[in-house]
């Protein structure tokens, strides 16, 4: 199906019905034999809204995790589906209007995190965080999109390849800067490297002493290792505000990166959605196998830790662990970030629903780039601060820079006294030589 | 033609033939949607994948602890409902009698009294699931028309059903007309709305399992 050109993320107050019809469009155009048969197989149990935590701490039902691609769903049934042709001969769906839609954007971007617990729950196996993304390359099309701040941010990565608008020289001469204010060697766009470790626009802003630790344990592992400055972006702002556009050429940037220095291994950093991206969509941007592995940069350092590349000492500490949704739930990593606490001795206390159930700490799937949502992300956060508080733990490690931010204003909104840390720093900060 | 012969004969027929057709059609429909390649490298291979498809099939019968204390009285009606439809349908004497007519196949029954008591509490779990929809906020934002007419051809059976055994209204035939009427209404809908469940089930819990597994994640 035809696409239109995107237009920008401008989020229109009034949609009119040529960006309604192209929503539509774009969203049908992802649909495939595994949506389809998620949107035909709902039984409108409403199970779903038990395990998001927008409907179980505000009790709204429009924040039911299926209703949130409800008109989209319609959208389906009227122009795909099985029967599509009766819906159109007997008009017995209505068409979505222009203020529905509108209603929408709230639901599709502001009270989603694309955790993905919806999808755990579903008696179905209805993947709805999956729906809703594709939901959102019909908003993203039609300039449906949250401008502030995350339809904003989306269109200055897709234009210059950095969220931020940093150029090639401004990104250089901050790793060196970073380098030589942590003490490190720092390698950059070296012709050949085995390892290449992508950079999160979150850690280069806020926690600089990120790039350090990386830098640190790679250089502490030997490796051949080099940051790429002409494809370097991993966090894929375009993957949350639906730009299916933005999100290919960022995907690919990196992995031409990658293939240029003959890298075997791209690092992704402690961020949670852009894992997901390129672990699992890159190779399919790519149109082939890839010619390294991708890997999250806790499964490194566990990885190094079994097999002696990275020695540390011990660092015995009462913390608990804060799973980020697209590691643990979405991406098969929960057992890595215990792994390395367990070998640094730090004494775990595990919140309920640890691991697999964990809650989202209310920022993810772009939530925390959306100025507007915020009351409503301090209410999920509300359930991560009480879990957090029941371990009895005086830290929160966790390995996604965009849960450690929402954790960090979450904390200073509310008067919080827990430190959040990040388990890649403590890895660096405990090497033995 | 009486109504008990109309029942059993071209309306059965017609039944059958709506209800292979649609759900075939249906199946068609989405497997003949184009797929998209997958390229990434697998954290599993196939037959751990194919493994976890059928894990989720049987995993989600039963949610996690965790989502338990949210979810219970759903999960408690709907379970005992769709478990006592099983037992009415697999286990009712005149149920197993037509199985054997049309299959061959033939297994001992469960005493009348088991069935009317089962019958019993089916009902009145789909009642008070219908009460349910009613009246839970996110329910009423959710269900449309098809939830409330799939829920009364399924009413249908079991209630003529329950009238039939006891033969308490109206004659032995005419009785037995309705109910197989009623069946071959719920037959007939059955491809067009959500009774469609009762196959998407395992399709959908499956096809999410091999998608997840294939991804290491959570089923």
């Amino acid at each position: 199906m035809n696409i239109a050109p995107t237009p920008p993320a401008g989020g229109a107050i009034h949609p009119s019905e040529e960006q309604v019809a192209l929503a539509m469009r774009g969203f049908l155009a992802d649909i495939g034999p595994a949506s389809a048969l998620a949107l035909d197989s709902c039984i409108h149990c409403g199970r779903c809204a038990e395990a998001c935590q927008f409907y179980v701490q505000t009790g709204d039902p429009r924040y039911t995790p299926i209703h949130k691609i409800a008109p989209f769903k319609q959208a389906y049934e009227r122009e795909m589906g099985p029967f599509a042709f009766v819906y159109k001969l007997l008009g017995l769906t209505p068409k979505v209007s222009a203020g529905e839609l509108m209603q929408w954007q709230e639901l599709l971007y502001d009270s989603c995190n694309m955790c993905g617990r919806c999808s755990l729950i579903c008696p179905m196996g209805i993947d709805i965080a999956d729906l809703v993304e594709q939901a959102r390359h019909g908003m993203y099309v039609a300039g449906m999109t949250p401008p502030d701040f995350l339809g904003v941010l989306a269109e200055k990565e897709k234009s210059t390849g950095s969220p931020f608008g940093m150029t090639t020289q401004q990104l250089q001469d901050a790793l060196h800067d970073i380098g030589a204010k942590y003490d490190v060697v720092m390698h950059v766009d070296e012709a050949q490297a085995e390892i290449v470790p992508t950079i999160s626009s979150i850690d280069l802003k806020t926690y600089p002493s990120s790039m350090a630790a990386i830098a640190k344990i790679l250089n502490h592992m030997g490796a051949s290792w080099s940051f790429r400055t002409d494809g370097f972006d991993a966090d894929n702002v375009a993957l949350t505000a639906g730009d299916r556009a933005g999100q290919r050429k960022i995907t690919l940037g990196v992995v031409r990166a990658a293939v240029a220095c003959g890298a075997k291994t791209l690092v992704m950093p402690e961020c949670g959605h852009s894992f997901t991206e390129m672990r699992w969509e890159a190779a399919n941007a790519y149109g082939k196998n890839l010619p390294f592995r991708i890997v999250q940069i806790t499964e490194l350092l566990a990885e190094g830790l079994a097999n002696g590349q990275i020695r540390v000492n011990k660092a015995p500490q009462n913390a608990t662990y804060h799973d980020a949704c697209q590691l643990s739930r979405r991406g098969g990593a929960s057992a890595a970030p215990r792994v390395i606490l367990q070998s640094l001795g730090v004494d775990l206390h595990e919140m309920e629903d640890a691991g697999d159930a964990n809650w989202c700490c209310g920022g993810g799937g772009g939530v925390a780039l959306i100025k507007r949502a915020q009351p409503l992300r301090d209410k999920a956060f509300a359930i991560k601060k009480r879990q957090v508080e029941a371990t009895g733990a005086d830290k929160v490690f966790t390995s996604c820079s965009g849960c450690r931010q929402t954790l960090d204003h979450g904390g200073k909104a509310t008067g919080w006294n827990k430190e959040v840390a990040s388990l890649l720093e403590l890895v660096a900060d405990n090497l033995r030589d | 033609m009486t109504l008990l012969e109309f029942a059993r004969g071209p309306a059965f027929q017609a039944s059958v033939l709506i209800l292979i057709a649609g759900v075939a059609w249906r199946l068609v429909a989405i497997i003949l949607l184009r797929r998209r390649p997958q390229f990434a490298e697998p954290r599993h291979g196939l037959p751990a994948r194919i493994g976890g498809g059928a894990a989720t099939i049987l995993s989600r019968f039963v949610p996690r602890r965790t989502f338990w204390p949210r979810i219970a009285v759903s999960v408690v009606l709907s379970a005992t409902f769709h478990i006592g439809l099983a037992i009415i349908v697999f286990g009712g004497a005149p149920h197993i009698l037509l199985i054997h007519q049309l299959t061959g196949l033939t297994w001992p029954s469960l005493p009348r009294g088991v069935i009317s008591l089962v019958s019993g509490v089916t009902l009145a779990c789909m009642i008070a699931l219908l009460i349910r929809r009613l009246n839970h906020p996110v329910l009423r934002l959710l269900s449309t028309a098809d939830d409330y007419l799939s829920w009364l051809l399924v009413f249908l059976p079991v209630l003529t059903g329950i009238l039939l055994s006891g033969e308490t209204i109206g004659g032995y035939a005419t009785l037995l007309a309705l109910h197989i009427i009623s069946v071959e209404l719920m037959m007939i809908w059955l491809p067009f709305g959500k009774l469609m469940h009762a196959g998407l089930v395992f399709a959908g819990r499956g096809l999410m399992g091999m998608n997840f597994s294939r991804k290491g994640a959570a089923t």
